[in-house]
């Protein structure tokens, strides 16, 4: 009896679970048919199921195009039940920004759509490089909601400076890969109908973004993005909008021109990355979510790409 | 003789079935007392040898695949007694025995770093080898990085085009008095776990195996290094240049390509 009433209690619980969290799944309309989920400025974990990026969606005449799949299985179920919620029309295409989990573990929801996978030339690569410890780390910090989460190669690849478009009817996506920025394999996604781009995680707003490519990279892109004529952006975390981003851009230039000055002065005096992480950029941390999380990290990668200058 | 092989065998057996469960999740079970056996067969290490030897580690590895580790002494070598060898060890790496650095009894205090690639929860430990065979120990735990940071390279790409360039960087020194360098070697350090789009094929670990820093052709380190080691290894260190002359350091990765750079003091 008392079993029973326990895996009783367990199914009413894990029912209230998954019924709570998918009501409040809501997607945003951003423009005329484009739509994302703000993810949280968290830390991945079980309860908030990896959905921490923005993950969303463009709706043509004939196609839908999501823009990254979402932090976890289990989100990508939740962000397709949006989409049918909006449209009959058929998932033809799953765009990843870039490699990161919180972008495309969510790509296996889609399967059942026979989408076209696209991402960066360089994303295969990426993806094999990463997703044992990505398995193993996002399996653990995941729990449940990990389950069903593959990493899938895309089909089509996007390579540098030669931009795809893509038509969903009606509506050309151009579809930019870069040299390395945040990751080696940055993508970002224009919907000419709108002038409504996706950086993916080119830019980040309000959470500090974290770097895992290229300092130099990523702030000559982020200036190329800054004289970009574009009516709506959305980020690869943050408000979506039409006006903060130049803001964002300003901000996140701002705060990587800082630690690349400070680490620049510490390699040449000789330093460590011990003491580049101690003294670099304190003054940034009010400025950032998340900062004491990433901050220091930052700072390592920077250290030992601005160190062959 | 036949039962010190099946001990080997033994061991490296369980070694294997403790890899792939390092390999799949965070151990439970401390591997360290499997690693000793291992490592050092029966031999009685000292821990906590905090009167001989300090290790500095970041308590989280900000990048899992740069984590710096220094490791210093604290009695200065001399020629009847010194510190031969500095064993680095990564308990919940794939491979675990990171590093060993073989040492000069010339160098006076010890004060050496590197980098390695920490992937998950870990003791990270530095064996110092006496001259008289005797061992010590020193410990830190490193939590792993949160995020998505990974242990793989952030610009494959560019690692492979910089490939075998070295830096030697020193402040300028002052005959008889200690002065810090750094070497390092531009090199993807590749741990067998990459993937090459072109042929669809694994990249076969290819990496840094020993880095040779001679000052005046007279030995000073020498680090034989494994996987473990970052991307672009580095070694810092201190010494003293008793006259004017040359510092070099040779590079020899599992390829054998030698790479080499010199500097006059």
């Amino acid at each position: 009896m008392n079993i029973l009433s326990n895996v009783f209690g367990l199914f009413i619980l894990l029912f209230l679970m998954t019924s709570y969290a998918d009501e409040n799944y809501s997607v945003s309309k951003v423009t005329t048919g484009i739509f994302y989920h703000q993810g949280v400025h968290e830390d991945p974990s079980e309860q908030n199921m990896g959905a921490i990026a923005n993950v969303g969606f463009i709706i043509g005449e004939n196609c839908v195009a999501v823009i990254d799949a979402g932090g976890s299985y289990l989100e990508g179920t939740y962000l397709r039940r949006a989409i049918k919620k909006q449209t009959d029309l058929p998932i033809c295409y799953v765009i990843n920004s870039h490699v990161h989990p919180d972008h495309l573990l969510g790509n296996a929801a889609f399967k059942e759509d026979s989408p076209q996978f696209i991402g960066h030339q360089r994303l295969p690569a990426a993806i094999v490089a990463r997703q044992d410890f990505f398995a193993r780390t996002f399996k653990e910090t995941l729990g449940e909601a990990y389950t069903g989460s593959e990493f899938i190669i895309p089909t089509v690849t996007v390579p540098i400076d030669q931009p795809l478009t893509i038509d969903l009817g009606n509506r050309i996506l151009t579809l930019t890969a870069y040299s390395t920025s945040h990751t080696d394999n940055d993508l970002t996604i224009l919907d000419n109908t709108t002038k409504t781009l996706w950086t993916g995680d080119l830019l980040f707003m309000g959470r500090i973004p974290a770097l895992d490519g290229s300092i130099n990279g990523w702030l000559k892109t982020m200036q190329q993005l800054q004289s970009m004529d574009l009516e709506f952006v959305i980020p690869g975390h943050g408000d979506a909008g039409c006006t903060q981003w130049q803001q964002g851009l300003l901000d996140q230039i701002r705060y990587f021109t800082v630690l690349r000055k400070g680490i620049r002065e510490v390699i040449n005096n000789m330093g460590t990355i011990d003491q580049a992480t101690q003294d670099i950029g304190l003054e940034e941390a009010n400025n950032w979510e998340l900062f004491q999380q990433y901050h220091r990290r930052n700072i390592t990668a920077s250290f030992v790409e601005l160190e062959w200058e | 003789m036949s039962s010190r092989i099946f001990n080997i065998i033994i061991i490296s057996l369980t070694l294997m079935s403790f890899g792939l469960n390092a390999y799949a999740v965070t151990p439970k079970e401390p591997l360290w007392p499997t690693l000793k056996i291992a490592y050092f067969g029966d031999k009685t290490i000292r821990e906590e040898a905090n009167d001989l030897l300090i290790i500095e580690a970041p308590k989280r590895a900000e990048d899992a695949a740069i984590v710096p580790i220094t490791v210093k002494s604290l009695v200065a070598q001399s020629s009847d007694k010194y510190i031969k060898n500095i064993h680095i060890i990564v308990d919940n790496n794939p491979e675990p025995y990171s590093a060993n650095f073989h040492l000069s009894p010339e160098l006076g205090l010890i004060d050496i770093s590197t980098r390695m690639r920490v992937d998950q929860y870990t003791f990270v430990r530095a064996v110092a080898e006496m001259n008289d065979g005797s061992l010590h120990m020193v410990s830190r735990f490193v939590k792993a990085s949160g995020g998505c940071s990974a242990p793989a390279g952030k610009d494959a790409a560019a690692a492979l085009a910089r490939l075998g360039k070295m830096q030697i960087r020193m402040r300028k020194p002052t005959v008889g008095q200690p002065v810090q360098a750094q070497v390092i070697i531009s090199h993807p350090n590749y741990n067998g776990l990459q993937f090459d789009q072109a042929s669809r094929l694994y990249i076969a670990a290819h990496y840094v195996k020993n880095i040779n820093i001679t000052y005046n052709d007279e030995p000073l380190i020498s680090v034989d290094t494994g996987i473990s080691v970052s991307e672009d290894p580095s070694i810092r260190f201190t010494f003293t240049p008793t006259e004017e002359g040359t510092l070099k350091a040779d590079a020899k990765d599992s390829s054998d390509q030698i790479f080499s750079k010199q500097k006059d003091v």
